[in-house]
């Protein structure tokens, strides 16, 4: 019997429609434009000037602060302008743009294997930040500070999160299935950068090949542990995903550390050992570009600045019957106002939605059926959360722990009124999580 | 004995008895409370707005009673009159204020900015903003789903779906700043009535460069800088690509309305066609 998360979820159709095609390379593009905050935190500050020659994996945005991270330049080339760009939701941010020189001079410090068996803790996750790694899965969090966490939480175990619930998406698949061996060796550093000896893979039962490759990988490492999963969404969420795994239930507001856990995902693993034993920071990603209707679904690897439209170029370009683009996967995912944005680092797939099913459906009345009671994997109830945040009462939706909300939308997904229940909660938490931050600093 | 008797000894006795319970308890417990708040809060305009910034208007009343004094303390629907009346009832002194307006600081209607994509969420600005920029290119004007216009009490904004940008009704309009609190863009201000309800505000909030302003909106300030040359009294500052107009300074000689080449800046409740001779002897 496989396991999973207790409470709620539900079971989207899968549509991994790009599973069987190999991550490849796109075509060098004209221009890169590299935003300076690609992570939840402080911008980077940028060390580059206007008409520089910079060298691919140099260093262009410097971390500003704990919670940030450094940005390195994707190819080589110069500088020519450090300007305001929009991103894909039409908010602008700083950004360096290249013109790249198509030499691509590399600046990399590879570490041999005797050094590398040697680094302590403290060593792997100063090579982690200054690779400016942070977490892959989407939320862009830098995996430095997930890696420090608070001196009264012991960590006895790591989770790598190689569930990829999201339907469509397929870009942690493909990494599974081809590069196991890296994968397995981001864990390890891991493992000894938290001083743990328990580390756990948690894959969904419907990649057998990425759970055969990772078995194979692992057979002589110690410690680690393959665990396949039965399919559920949102089964990717950090707290769903310790519950499936280790069976311990992180309490409301708490962090994963509580229960003695990190979470990390396998792209973040494998963006480890890039750093840390080739000397590669994190410039590129895997991104899925798929849709029903694109004529070729797959998984690319992709720098990070590089213009959203040259991503879907290369996947064959925009059907004619698009409606929308969405950034991420069709659960979580956001629909992108301007194509002319470039990849970032927490952009996990490109979705191409079809006119037929782009447009939200007409929302009715609430029948108070309660399927997003029962389809709520934090045991929450969305329906009244998303009446309160209308009603704008805020101490009502701190006592019903709408903070608790991991905003997975499995609650509109089954709404067979189609309200829009996760844009209200999602408005309620903003404002409730202001009030309870100005309380804490007033307290202060 | 006769149950009707009884019944009815025990029930008036009860009643006795509770009446006379009552009665202590509620001499024991009384709460005194001062009868200036209720008269106070008969002056009061009893709109509960709350843009004084107190829960409602008894809140208000009990608040100027208790304090001792009406500094920093203000009905912005009352205004001067009733604040006046309240400081003469209570011994006190009001600070006088001029009067003020909500002005919408955006003037990207449907015909100057393109639509380039289609919003289908729920109709709230609120909403629409956390998703994304905004159904044009700009990302700081006006959303136009109308969170003002469910915001106000008054019945003073109204959202013309033929220009897609609510208009304000200085008439109605009580300056409670409901609206300006309901905007995520903080694009409505607060600003002076003026004299004869004449004010001079720069109607956009468009922060990027002139170039991509004005691709953006036909409307958008573009940070040229004329209208700062332009005014007499130094009431114009540009920051970041855009003009604001200080209405303490700015005395209405519109100077700067003449000098703005995309014109973005309003002049309003001005008559038609005004002599320039005349505006500068006002001045």
């Amino acid at each position: 019997m496989l396991k999973t998360f207790r409470k709620g979820g539900i079971h989207p159709p899968e549509n991994k429609l790009s599973a069987l095609s190999k991550i490849t390379d796109i075509p060098q593009s004209k221009e890169y434009v590299v935003s300076l905050s690609q992570h939840i935190g402080a911008p980077a500050q940028c060390c580059v000037e206007k008409g520089e020659h910079i060298a691919k994996y140099q260093l262009i945005g410097k971390s500003a602060g704990f919670v940030s991270a450094n940005i390195h330049s994707p190819v080589s080339g110069t500088v020519r302008k450090i300007d305001k760009f929009k991103n894909a939701f039409g908010f602008e941010t700083t950004s360096v743009f290249i013109t790249p020189d198509g030499q691509n001079d590399e600046e990399r410090h590879p570490l041999t294997s005797e050094v590398t068996a040697k680094l302590s803790s403290k060593e792997i996750i100063g090579i982690i930040d200054n690779a400016g790694i942070v977490g892959l899965g989407g939320a862009t969090f830098p995996t430095k500070v997930k890696l420090m966490p608070p001196d009264n939480m012991p960590v006895d175990t790591l989770l790598i999160n190689g569930a990829e619930c999201e339907p469509y998406l397929t870009n942690d698949q493909r990494l599974m299935e081809e590069c196991p061996e890296e994968i397995i060796e981001g864990v390890k550093l891991l493992m000894r950068a938290i001083n743990v000896e328990k580390a756990y893979i948690a894959i969904e039962s419907n990649k057998p090949e990425a759970i055969k490759a990772l078995e194979k990988a692992a057979a002589h490492a110690t410690g680690i542990k393959i665990t396949p999963l039965k399919v559920k969404y949102p089964q990717g969420g950090e707290k769903q995903l310790i519950d499936a795994v280790l069976n311990r239930q992180v309490p409301s507001g708490g962090l994963p550390a509580s229960v003695g856990v990190i979470v990390q995902n396998v792209a973040t693993a494998y963006a480890v050992k890039q750093a840390v034993i080739d000397g590669t920071p994190l410039t590129e990603r895997v991104i899925t570009v798929t849709g029903p209707d694109l004529p070729h679904p797959g998984n690319y690897r992709v720098p990070i600045g590089t213009p959203i439209s040259d991503i879907i170029e290369a996947a064959g370009g925009l059907p004619e019957n698009t409606q929308k683009v969405v950034i991420g996967g069709p659960m979580m995912g956001k629909a992108a106002s301007n194509l002319n944005a470039t990849a970032n680092k927490g952009m996990s797939g490109i979705l191409i939605v079809p006119k037929r099913y782009a447009m939200r459906q007409k929302a009715e009345n609430c029948v108070r059926c309660a399927s997003c009671v029962s389809a709520c994997p934090m045991g929450l109830e969305p329906y009244l959360i998303a009446r309160l945040s209308e009603l704008k009462d805020y101490k009502r939706l701190e006592e019903e722990r709408v903070m608790d909300c991991i905003e997975c939308g499995s609650c509109s997904y089954v709404c067979i009124s189609h309200r829009p229940l996760l844009d209200y909660i999602r408005i309620g938490k903003n404002k409730t999580g202001a009030i309870i931050k100005s309380r804490k600093t007033n307290n202060k | 004995m006769n149950p009707i008797i009884s019944a009815v000894a025990v029930l008036g006795g009860t009643g006795i008895i509770s009446a006379a319970l009552l009665y202590i308890v509620a001499r024991k417990f009384k709460v005194t409370e001062d009868p200036r708040i209720d008269d106070v809060e008969k002056m009061l305009p009893g709109a509960n707005c709350g843009g004084c910034g107190y829960s409602g208007c008894r809140d208000f009343a009990a608040n100027c009673v208790g304090s001792g004094t009406l500094e920093g303390r203000r009905c912005p629907v009352g205004g001067d009159a009733t604040m006046k009346a309240i400081a003469e009832y209570l011994g006190l002194k009001a600070e006088t204020e001029k009067p003020k307006v909500a002005v919408l600081k955006c003037n990207g209607s449907c015909m100057a900015r393109k639509h380039t994509s289609v919003y289908d969420g729920p109709r709230s600005c609120a909403i629409e903003r956390i998703i994304y920029a905004g159904e044009t290119d700009c990302a700081y004007g006006c959303l136009g789903c109308g969170d003002c216009v469910n915001a106000c009490l008054f019945d003073a904004i109204k959202l013309d779906p033929e220009i897609g940008i609510p208009t304000i009704d200085d008439e109605r309009c009580t300056a409670c700043g409901a609206c300006a609190d309901a905007c995520p863009d903080k694009i409505i201000e607060l600003r002076y009535k003026g004299p004869k309800n004449r004010r001079v505000y720069v109607a956009c909030s468009n922060h990027d460069k002139g170039a991509e302003a004005i691709k953006e909106c036909k409307a958008a300030c573009i940070g040229c800088g004329k209208c700062v040359k332009a005014c007499p009294f130094d009431a114009i500052t540009l920051t970041d690509n855009l003009a604001y107009i200080d209405d303490e300074k700015c005395r209405l000689c519109r100077k700067c309305v003449d000098a703005c080449p995309v014109k973005c800046i309003k002049a309003v409740n001005f008559p038609d066609k005004p002599s320039i001779s005349k505006e500068e002897a006002a001045c």
